[in-house]
């Protein structure tokens, strides 16, 4: 065997190596009261992972096409390392309290090694090395997830989100199962070769998918696999659920729509048309729904459902501007939806872990600085600019509507009715900050220097990841 | 750099400044400052224009500048200015000028409220001279949004539902315009977003055109208070802050009329003669069904609201007749109709900031107590009614005479409809002025009221002169706006 394989796989390396350290510092330091060296050391190590990320530009493969990776996959990796850069960084004011602070380690270990998995998953090659990857993903999740078992929900949400997974998992393991049985191999560039021969069982082959497809959709949370959503969303502790509606669903869509595009090309037109139902029905539902909700992050997983359905138009283009397309959404989705995060997660910590919307009514008289902030972030995921989400939301439109059929435009058009739906109900938010007012709303407080460092990273993203153009052209330039 | 893009820079730079003001005078000096500099700056744009056509300058557009802006989807930052753009900026620049001065009183959260006022003059004035479908639209939203803000916090009445409406209507038109703008981009080839280059291509099919047109058509119209989607205008304006409703009623609203005339008629011509006869209908209904609702109003917003359905009906109606005088008279209508509702609306919000009611059957005998503010509101109908020597009769003849040039039976049956609205108008603005303005002094608590201070007698003369100048000298206009009409009716006819 080559080791100097593993030199082709870099950014999973650091990664280990960060897992590793973390490891091993929390392992040495346990049982210590104070631990302030050790938020600051894992981010400045997530610093190093996204600087690493970022020079990775060569698309490599290892360990005979188990292990393949693209410019494009780098691109989404560094994205994805700098969103739990943020995640890390607004964590410490949550893992401070006495109740989770001899948890830290476990959290950070927990979040890298998720990271690690979703890494595996985006550059893997094969489809068994895809489905390690997923699972590696996965089960410290629902870890994460459950963190807070002894307060709110997080128990139950845990459980439910393990329960989705694996069953999730398995769906998928049939789809691939079914794969396997028609073409006989599990290597992504054979099955695409293979299936474009015409070898094996049209049937077979479209069903595989299919459960392939509702497997991953389960992570996505489109509908309608979405049913674990909401709860598991507001179950969780914020933090995690900052890093779930985020991370691991941009994950999960890029893989998706790698796979899609490349292993499944000679199938395009069926995902197609199976992709066109599933979006509008997410959107339109989760969009409904949200409608109604009062409790802040049951909201937000509404909210999320529908983001979903947005990043799957950009694969409907089946082009590299669909790619870069959805890359960049990913990235000004993990701003906006961090930006929100650390703001609910603040707001919970003053509000004696309520996170309902009344508690932002008046919000802005009392603490001005923050509801300007979220404002911000609202609107950058309603999309209006000149905030970042507009433009990630007009070149998804665009990857769509490249496609050029009629039922590309109707989708795009039921997608864009739908983001008036949004705003108003983003716009509900607003509207309890700076319009309504209540004699309980929340008194002045002061947040910690972590979460304003992770705003204040958010607000830059989202004032100038579109107005910036070179944000663009360096995903451009990778797809 | 071209120099157009000072108009967005200027706001930018006024935004950074109010941020970083610490009272009300440093507010009151960056809004002064700032204004001041982007009204010098349209007087000379609008001087130096008229030279430059003066002296044989034939180009479509002046002062052109295009630079990539995400280059691999063909968008690029484009600005460029004709005739039309330029009348429009130097509205514009007049209706911020003077709405800074309509606001100078206005608490609570002064600062906030300037910030979003300024965000939403960017906007207008990005929208004025950008030439790219993209940068347009761009600017286009960021000039609707601020006004949830201006509305739901410093609106009075039933401000949260009117602000709500406003916002989720007009974002629904610009949900419409995404989809004929990359309409518009994918089938003339995929390869510009530039509004003169695909206009020269002109390759559009036909059939497609049919397609896309209505969603241009209504995305803008929404703007442009098109029936029957022009409900949110009346509660807007009604709910909306005085310098607020200056601003959209003067300048927004004239967005709508002139994208529909830049975007959906110059890029989409054969279909804006095929389908003109089906928004001829809606917007001739507009014209009169406005004209008749403001009769009946009570409250003097909405009269003014009603009015502005009506003359902004007017604007898209003219512009369908499409006859370069029709068209000549659109501009000017939206020019005429900005400053004099603008000039409305500042009087009244002054008289609601001292009666505290808008109702006209709890006002009466202002005159006797505050003359100048009287004064004003009587210039402000006679102008809004079309007296000659203001520029509200220069617009209301030439699009008339315009529309009555198109032969047919159906234009001129519509146009003799329209014209019913001059005497309606003259029924609902004469009414107003004689039952607040005349008649005894409704509440003996009035007689203590002031009139008006030195910041809304500024206001109000410069927009009275302004309103009169054009009446008085309107060919320079005219003519600027009619040289620029000429090549985009080439292209429909």
């Amino acid at each position: 065997m080559n080791y100097s394989q593993f030199l082709n796989m870099i950014p999973e390396a650091t990664l280990m190596a960060v897992l590793v350290i973390v490891f091993v510092a929390d392992f040495v330091s346990a049982g210590r009261k104070e631990r302030r060296w050790f938020n600051p050391l894992v981010c400045l190590l997530m610093l190093a992972q996204v600087l690493v990320s970022f020079v990775q530009t060569d698309a490599v493969s290892a360990f005979g096409g188990m292990y393949v990776t693209s410019p494009s996959a780098n691109v989404m990796k560094t994205i994805l390392a700098a969103g739990t850069l943020i995640v890390l960084i607004q964590s410490r004011n949550w893992l401070s309290r006495p109740d989770t602070s001899f948890k830290e380690g476990e959290f950070y270990e927990l979040v890298v090694s998720t990271l690690l998995g979703m890494n595996m998953m985006m550059s893997a090659g094969h489809f068994l090395l895809f489905f390690i990857g997923l699972e590696m993903a996965s089960v410290p999740m629902a870890c994460l997830v459950a963190l807070d078992k002894y307060r709110h929900h997080s128990a139950e949400a845990a459980a439910k989100f393990i329960l989705t997974a694996t069953f999730s998992s398995g769906v998928m393991l049939y789809g691939i199962s079914f794969l396997y049985g028609s073409v006989g191999t599990l290597y992504f560039d054979d099955v695409a070769k293979l299936l474009a021969a015409g070898t094996g069982n049209l049937t077979m082959c479209i069903m595989g998918m299919v459960f392939f497809f509702s497997g991953l959709g389960f992570k996505i949370s489109l509908v309608p696999f979405h049913f674990w959503t909401a709860d598991t969303y507001q179950g969780a502790p914020t933090t995690v659920t900052g890093y779930l509606s985020v991370i691991s669903k941009g994950a999960a869509a890029f893989t998706l729509m790698a796979i899609l595009m490349k292993v499944f090309a000679p199938l395009t037109e069926y995902w197609t048309n199976m992709l066109y139902i599933v979006i509008v029905l997410s959107i339109t539902i989760a969009n409904l729904f949200a409608i109604r909700q009062s409790e802040l992050k049951r909201f937000m997983a509404f909210s999320s459902i529908s983001q979903a359905g947005y990043i799957m138009l950009a694969v409907i283009g089946n082009s590299a501007a669909g790619v870069t397309a959805l890359s960049y959404y990913v990235l000004v989705y993990v701003v906006a939806n961090m930006a929100v995060f650390s703001v609910i997660s603040v707001v919970e910590e003053n509000n004696g872990g309520v996170t309902d919307m009344d508690a932002y009514n008046g919000f802005y008289r009392t603490n001005p600085k923050l509801a300007f902030l979220m404002t911000l972030a609202l609107f950058s995921l309603a999309g209006i600019p000149p905030f970042a989400g507009m433009f990630s939301k007009f070149f998804i439109f665009m990857a769509a509507a490249q496609q050029g059929s009629a039922a590309a435009y109707a989708v795009v058009f039921i997608a864009l009715i739908n983001t008036v739906i949004s705003l108003y109900y983003y716009l509900l938010i607003v509207k309890a900050m700076y319009i309504k007012d209540s004699d309980k709303a929340l008194p002045t407080f002061k947040s910690d220097c972590n979460t304003k460092l992770a705003l204040a990273i958010c607000t830059a993203g989202i004032a100038l990841f579109g107005v910036c153009s070179c944000v663009y052209d360096w995903i451009a330039m990778a797809s | 750099m071209s120099i157009l893009s000072l108009f967005v820079v200027i706001p930018v730079l006024m935004l950074l400044g109010l941020w970083l003001s610490r009272n009300l005078n440093q507010v009151r000096g960056v809004m002064v400052a700032g204004s001041t500099c982007l009204l010098l700056l349209s007087v000379w744009l609008t001087v130096t224009f008229v030279q430059m056509r003066g002296a044989g300058n034939t180009d479509a557009m002046l002062f052109t500048y295009s630079v990539p802006w995400f280059k691999p989807l063909n968008i690029a930052y484009s600005v460029g200015v004709d005739g039309i753009s330029v009348v429009m900026l130097l509205l514009s620049s007049i209706i911020v000028f003077t709405g800074t001065f309509a606001s100078w009183q206005l608490k609570p959260m002064t600062k906030e409220y300037f910030l979003w006022f300024t965000l939403l003059s960017t906007g207008v004035y990005g929208f004025f001279i950008s030439i790219d479908l993209f940068t347009m639209f761009v600017f286009y939203e960021v000039a609707l949004i601020p006004m949830y803000l201006l509305i739901g916090v410093w609106g009075s009445g039933n401000k949260e539902y009117a602000a709500m409406k406003l916002t989720l209507m007009l974002m629904g038109g610009s949900a419409l315009l995404i989809l004929g703008i990359l309409g518009i981009y994918f089938f003339s080839g995929a390869d510009t977003m530039n509004v003169l280059e695909i206009a020269a291509k002109h390759n559009i099919p036909v059939e497609v055109q049919k397609v896309f047109f209505p969603f241009i058509f209504i995305g803008f119209g929404v703007l442009g208070a098109l029936f029957p989607f022009h409900t949110w205008s009346p509660d807007g304006h009604a709910s909306a802050p005085t310098a607020v409703s200056m601003l959209h009623a003067g300048v927004l609203m004239k967005l709508g009329g002139y994208g529909c005339f830049r975007v959906a008629m110059f890029l989409l011509p054969e279909a804006a003669r095929e389908l003109s006869w089906i928004f001829l209908i809606l917007t001739t209904i507009s014209v009169v069904y406005g004209a008749l609702s403001a009769c009946v109003q009570t409250d003097l917003k909405y009269i003014n609201a009603y009015s502005s359905v009506s003359h902004c009906g007017l604007v898209l109606f003219a512009l369908l007749m499409m006859t370069r005088t029709a068209c000549t008279g659109a501009i000017l209508q939206m020019l005429s109709h900005g400053l004099m509702t603008a000039l409305f609306f500042a009087l009244i919000g002054m008289i609601y900031g001292r009666t505290h009611t808008r109702d006209i059957r709890k006002l009466g005998g202002l005159m006797k107590i505050m003359p100048f503010l009287s004064v004003g509101y009587v210039i402000a109908g006679l102008a809004n009614l079309g007296l000659p020597g203001f520029s509200g009769f220069i617009a209301e003849m030439t699009i008339f005479v315009g529309s009555f040039e198109n032969a047919d039976t159906f234009h001129r049956t519509a146009t003799i409809i329209a014209c019913t609205s001059i005497v309606v108008t003259a029924v609902y603005i004469l009414r107003v002025v004689g039952k607040i303005l005349f008649q005894k002094v409704a509440d003996p608590h009035y007689e203590t009221l002031t009139d008006a201070t030195w910041d809304e007698r500024f206001s109000v003369c410069c927009l009275i002169f302004s309103v009169a100048g054009f009446g008085l000298a309107p060919l320079w206009a005219s003519n600027v706006i009619g040289d620029a009409v000429g090549p985009i009716l080439q292209n429909i006819l």
